[in-house]
């Protein structure tokens, strides 16, 4: 073929002129050479923990420098696919690794790590073990794990609880019975951002697995025909449609976005009772809520039981880590910057303080006294009781599955929070995409 | 008149003529008609943006021409196109003809009603979308009830919402268009009428209406091939949401090629997308009669 790749996708990308260019505008290209270029997710306060890992690795190692950029959560999943088929990557690709991995590794497009991991045996065996699952596409490391473990907990605002003088549920009936308590007081039961879609998905997570166990999903993502059809599916799915016209989610929840936090500021604002969120949320409520989450006002637990059901209680779900990968494409000298930034630079002594401090848990082994010491201890103590008691580890269903089969996924979610679609329905069009 | 002057005369355009089409033909060429012929031929293809291409005939237009998402959005499409007309059209009319006015209040009127042009989409959808927040926005901050409704979250509501601020935008810019028209009727058939006794409403739908008839068509090709095209906003305000209530074609193909990595449908959209716009384009200008060009200016 005359045309390169990269020519069509930059012609793919003009005809829509008006279209794309405001999604995906403003490229900055490969970095010079003498350093390597790193684009990661802003947002506070994720965001200046990242910066003052490189700042600090840039400071240590004068010659090696990294030129780093940020983007936002939802805009960065889009650019970053486009910029790697346009053969503009950065040398650092951030990211969750799973199935958007599978795709740029399928591609050739990030660094094989294996022998590098082999050369650093100590680096590997420093970190969760469970997060390079995630990593891993047919028995290669594709991605260095990297900051924390985020599974995903169930919040609740104690004030608001003691308010309506209600317990937190311990069950799917539990969680019922509260939605018409919370609702009478003008109390929406559950925050959700659900213009964001994956915000949505966590409900679905939890029960699959609490209902039918992890082997629901499991069968899904192995491309088992008819595998959103069990009837486990079908009932989690089923549940969830209850919730919904039982007036379970905040008014106006499918015009909410995450990225903005307002979700988690009904939580803290005391205007919803409850939200199932990522670990990470834990931060962002800390620093944006007031006193919220130092008067003891911020409740969490995991996804309670739903009776009858299947699945084990410690099983969980979320992202087991963030990923750091390296452009195929990158010069060696760039590359040569990365992996030294993954041997010193990443999850550093003060980087891995940061991280505590905002009531996140490292993926790195031997933080225990380092957690304990923390302000927040309880929390983090909680969440590394789940990721390392967890029996299953579930990554995040639009992490886990190619792009082409999330996206559908996400739509389906949305309309099945609509309830514009039926939950059979819902399982027809999934199953056309993962048994493809 | 000798015929060698005339020949020399005929001959100067023509040897100016390539260098002076020279950088618009290149523009042109760079950035409408190469595109175009590569998203022709990506459409013939299965890519996911990332890996190698494969030439796969006509699957990818067999799968997006069977699929009712593109039905669905080609719809959508159309109904913002018409609503958006239908609402922005006698608007700008009455405002561009109020605005022709001599008097000064009315220029200064019109420098205030310029404003939401020279605001950027996204800014104004950033804005809009605060705005009506069913939680933190105007409604519930002010506690008005008419206001706190779930305005982005509704299907209905929000086709509503993208319409209005739509329109919101582009009313300035067309009744800037209708501005100029009616300030070229010329004033001798407003004397005429007055002497005949015809009063304002009867001015303005038996001069000023058929008097504008080709700015009518030209702010109206504008309105439809650019209402093809609304993207940005329609992003920012809905995601083309609540589920796809305000998934818009353009919208449609940016989701399937750069979210769900599938640039063969999502190029198929395009070229369908151009086609439509073409056609449109096309068919606008045959409304206008053979003649488009001809003056209106004496009447008809």
């Amino acid at each position: 073929m005359a045309l390169s790749r990269r020519t069509l996708l930059g012609l793919a990308a003009a005809v829509p002129a008006s279209a794309a260019l405001t999604a995906c505008g403003g490229s900055s290209g490969p970095g010079k050479s003498g350093g390597a270029t790193y684009w990661y997710l802003n947002g506070q306060p994720q965001e200046s923990v990242r910066s003052g890992a490189v700042k600090a690795f840039n400071k240590a190692h004068p010659d090696d420098q990294i030129e780093d950029t940020t983007f936002q959560n939802d805009a960065y999943k889009t650019k970053i696919k486009t910029a790697i088929g346009a053969g503009k990557a950065p040398t650092i690709i951030w990211g969750w690794g799973g199935g958007t991995l599978r795709a740029y590794a399928e591609a050739g497009q990030v660094e094989d790590l294996t022998s590098w991991f082999g050369e650093h045996a100590d680096l590997k065996k420093s970190l969760f073990p469970s997060s390079f699952g995630a990593a891993t596409v047919d028995g290669k490391i594709y991605a260095m794990p990297c900051e924390t473990v985020q599974p995903i907990i169930l919040y609740y605002n104690r004030k608001v609880f003691d308010q309506v003088g209600a317990k937190p549920p311990e069950s799917w009936d539990d969680i019922m019975a509260l939605v018409p308590k919370f609702n009478k007081k003008g109390i929406a039961p559950f925050a959700l951002g659900g213009q964001s879609r994956w915000t949505n998905m966590m409900w679905l997570e939890f029960l699959f697995d609490r209902i039918g166990g992890s082997e629901v999903f499991q069968a899904a993502i192995e491309g088992e025909k008819n595998a959103w059809s069990h009837p486990d599916a079908i009932k989690a799915l089923t549940k969830l449609q209850e919730l919904v016209k039982a007036g379970g989610f905040v008014k106006g929840f499918s015009s909410i976005t995450a990225d903005s936090n307002a979700d988690q500021a009904l939580l803290y604002t005391g205007r919803a009772a409850m939200m199932l969120h990522g670990a990470w949320s834990y931060g962002i409520q800390q620093a944006d809520g007031g006193d919220f989450v130092s008067s003891g006002s911020l409740g969490y637990m995991t996804f309670p039981p739903v009776e009858g059901g299947k699945g084990d209680l410690s099983d969980t779900v979320g992202n087991p880590a963030q990923y750091l990968s390296i452009s195929s494409k990158a010069s060696a000298e760039e590359k040569k910057v990365a992996k030294e930034y993954f041997a010193k630079g990443v999850l550093q002594e003060e980087e891995v303080k940061q991280w505590i401090g905002n009531g996140s848990v490292p993926i790195k082994l031997g933080t225990e006294k380092l957690l304990a010491a923390s302000d927040n201890a309880d929390f983090l103590q909680f969440t590394y009781d789940i990721a390392s008691k967890a029996k299953v580890f579930v990554q995040s269903w639009d992490q886990a599955l190619s792009p082409t089969a999330a996206e559908t996924l996400l739509d389906n979610i949305v309309k099945l929070f609509q309830l514009s679609i039926s939950p059979k329905q819902f399982a027809t069009n999934l199953n056309a995409v993962t048994n493809a | 008149m000798s015929a060698l002057p005339g020949t020399t005369r005929r001959r100067r355009p023509h040897s100016a003529l390539p260098w002076l089409a020279t950088p618009a033909l290149v523009l042109f060429v760079g950035f409408a008609v190469v595109p175009l012929v590569g998203v022709f031929a990506l459409s013939f293809t299965t890519w996911d943006g990332i890996g190698t291409i494969r030439a796969t005939g006509l699957t990818s237009w067999r799968k997006v021409l069977t699929d009712p998402g593109l039905t669905h959005a080609l719809w959508v499409t159309f109904l913002v196109m018409a609503v958006s007309w239908a609402v922005q059209t006698p608007l700008s009319i009455l405002l561009g003809t109020f605005l022709a006015g001599r008097q000064r209040y009315r220029a200064v009127l019109g420098v205030v009603y310029f404003i939401p042009l020279m605001l950027s989409s996204a800014a104004i959808a950033l804005a809009y979308k605060a705005l009506l927040d069913p939680n933190f926005g105007l409604g519930a901050g002010l506690d008005i009830q008419a206001l706190s409704r779930d305005w982005l979250g509704r299907p209905g509501l929000a086709f509503g919402v993208v319409i209005f601020v739509v329109s919101w935008q582009f009313i300035p810019f067309h009744s800037l268009i209708y501005q100029g028209g009616v300030q070229q009727i010329p004033k001798s058939l407003y004397e005429a009428a007055q002497l005949d006794g015809a009063g304002r409403v009867r001015q303005f739908f038996s001069i000023t209406l058929p008097q504008l008839k080709y700015t009518i068509i030209t702010s109206s090709t504008l309105m439809v091939v650019g209402s093809l095209t609304f993207f940005d906003l329609i992003f920012i305000l809905t995601e083309g949401g609540p589920g796809d209530a305000t998934r818009v074609l353009a919208l449609d193909m940016y989701k399937r090629g750069f979210q769900a990595s599938l640039m063969g449908p999502a190029s198929v959209i395009a070229v369908i997308l151009v086609l439509v716009g073409l056609g449109l384009a096309l068919l606008l200008r045959r409304l206008g009669g053979r003649n488009a060009g001809a003056s209106q200016l004496e009447g008809a």
